[in-house]
């Protein structure tokens, strides 16, 4: 009786053990690359491809030579300014616009709902190059304007917003428009500290996508002194390749902000990634 | 009379609030669908003048070998990707348990998902160099003689492409069926339990029929995204070696932003659009007829 037990108890805690070793394996295989590019970093021009994780001489070396010999504080500073002014375009402008299709009665509101949702289903096949000719024509190559503009409006968070938007209680709004309040303060004042949630939502999505957004600085930008850091980054793994350590400095001080955000809302991050799907 | 002016007056406040965005998206998202079209019956080059040329740029595109490459490039990496990605439903039952640490290992997994493509790219791009570590480690262990050039031989090139898209979508997939299986009663379980089915049947005749819509959403999620796949085809090879990763949607950029074929670009782009417009309907219509289902992303 008592031998059962034990041996259930022993084949339980084998079967924990098997699960540890299996979250492990799966853990090197998705964290390791970074970890390795981690310690790479930290080595100096000999040992560099060295397999071990670990290093006998650590060396700040490669964060000096990337921070001073490929001006990574200024790419920093064009992300930074990048990614804030595409997210502030992208909420006031979606708040705004999701306000009366969520709450307003107005000739066209079908269309303009109809369009969005067609918008978000059908690709623009030649979306880049057309993108481009308009921003060509608007006299805004080479700028940062020409970078964030086209990029920083998305259907979804008008979407998004104007579901939050519904989820706010009438009364609020009716007892503002008693008090006479008209539709721009009851936006401000009322609407808009009611909907943070989901504002926060797209703030972290934005970060994120903006923050990683490689492809249209390097379509729109001539310039290389005006990189985000992800394209800086894909333009001198090309031009220092010999350098190793300085990019994997590089890198891995381009995704340290990301992971900070990740890691600091990832529960409402991943809710909004999987509330996509309701089962 | 009063009411009308009234009606009038909300009209012209709601479209006072919506002018901003929608001059945004008039000019950079409508205008860019639409003017897809005409501008591929267009010969329409940086240099040179534009014309109309009809079916010309589709004509091109059936005697284009290149664009043929493409095709059976982007089939064969939707005919691979998409059915392994499904395998994150079982690394979701791994990370659906209560032990101490669970919590930190699934964040851990999803870490690939929110890292740049860019910087996933230069990192996999020295592991699989010639001097990198996976060739060192197959030397170490007397696998290998010689180190392997996987970027760089047109026959592994685009198994190591395939490779890191399946790493960085892991994550994304694994909590998505997480969340699928959270939302499944834990009394059914239970009850098939207690009816003497094991775990294994359990999970095969009870969580798989509910995790229906999630592997729909997924599956059609990881097809769209393997039609489109452009980021790590862009940074690690652009196309090659020899054309060997050449897929439909870099081909379509790499004609309009290398050779400034404008017109024939959007010609190449207007099949990829065709394929993943059907594709999103039936997303988009499946999840509308329920299924459990509704698709706001």
């Amino acid at each position: 009786m008592l031998d059962k037990k034990r041996k259930k108890l022993v084949k339980k805690f084998f079967y924990i053990f098997l699960i540890y070793c299996l979250l492990l394996l799966i853990a090197v295989i998705c964290a390791g690359p970074f970890c390795w590019m981690f310690s790479a970093s930290f080595k100096s021009g000999q040992n560099i491809y060295s397999t071990s994780l670990f290093f006998k001489n650590p060396t700040l070396a490669n964060y000096i030579g990337v921070i001073n010999f490929m001006s990574l504080p200024k790419y920093f500073f064009n992300t930074v300014f990048i990614t804030a002014g595409a997210i502030l375009i992208d909420v006031i402008f979606a708040s705004l616009c999701a306000y009366p299709l969520a709450l307003m009665d107005f000739p066209g509101k079908k269309i303009i709902f109809g369009s969005l949702i067609a918008s978000m289903i059908i690709p623009a096949a030649a979306g880049l190059v057309i993108i481009y000719m308009i921003v060509t024509k608007l006299h805004l190559i080479n700028t940062f304007a020409g970078v964030i503009i086209p990029s920083s409006l998305t259907v979804f968070s008008i979407i998004l917003l104007n579901q939050a938007y519904l989820g706010v209680p009438k009364e609020l709004m009716d007892a503002a428009k008693i008090d006479g309040a008209g539709d721009l303060k009851i936006w401000r004042k009322i609407m808009l500290p009611s909907i943070k949630p989901a504002i926060s939502t797209i703030v972290i999505f934005d970060f994120i996508a903006h923050w990683n957004n490689f492809l249209w600085p390097i379509i729109i930008l001539q310039d290389p002194q005006k990189y985000p850091i992800a394209t800086a980054l894909k333009y001198l793994s090309g031009q220092f390749n010999y350098k190793f350590g300085y990019v994997a400095a590089g890198t891995i001080i381009s995704i340290i902000p990301v992971i900070i955000v990740f890691l600091a809302f990832q529960k409402n991050y991943i809710e909004a990634v999987t509330g996509a799907v309701k089962g | 009379m009063l009411k009308k002016k009234s009606k009038f007056r909300q009209t012209l406040i709601a479209y006072a609030f919506m002018a901003p965005a929608l001059i945004l998206l008039i000019l950079f998202v409508f205008v860019p669908i639409i003017g897809s079209l005409p501008l591929a019956f267009f010969d329409y080059s940086v240099m040179g003048d534009t014309k109309f040329i009809g079916l010309d740029n589709f004509k091109k595109l059936f005697s284009d070998s290149q664009f043929k490459i493409a095709i059976i490039n982007s089939v064969t990496f939707v005919l691979v990707v998409p059915p392994i990605q499904i395998l994150s439903i079982l690394l979701a039952v791994l990370v659906n348990r209560k032990l101490p640490g669970i919590s930190f290992f699934r964040v851990l997994f999803y870490i690939p998902v929110v890292t740049s493509m860019v910087a996933v790219s230069i990192i996999w791009g020295f592991l699989f160099d010639p001097n990198g570590l996976i060739n060192s480690l197959l030397m170490d262990w007397g696998w290998i003689k010689e180190p392997l050039g996987f970027l760089n031989s047109s026959s592994t090139a685009m198994l190591c492409i395939m490779f890191i898209t399946i790493w960085q979508g892991l994550g994304y997939y694994m909590m998505l069926y997480l969340a699928g299986l959270q939302s499944m009663p834990a009394e059914l379980e239970e009850a098939a339990l207690v009816d003497g089915a094991n775990k294994f049947i359990s999970f095969v005749k009870i969580k798989i029929p509910l995790l229906k819509p999630y592997i729909w959403f997924c599956s059609l999620n990881s097809v769209i995204s393997a039609v489109g796949v452009f980021d790590v085809v862009f940074v690690l090879t652009s196309g090659g070696p020899d054309n060997a990763t050449m897929v439909i949607n870099y081909y379509s950029y790499f004609k309009a932003f290398n050779d400034y074929e404008f017109g024939y670009s959007a010609a190449v782009g207007l099949v990829f659009a065709v394929i993943t417009t059907i594709l999103s309907i039936g997303l988009f219509v499946y999840g509308k007829k329920g299924g459990g289902m509704t698709y706001n992303a």
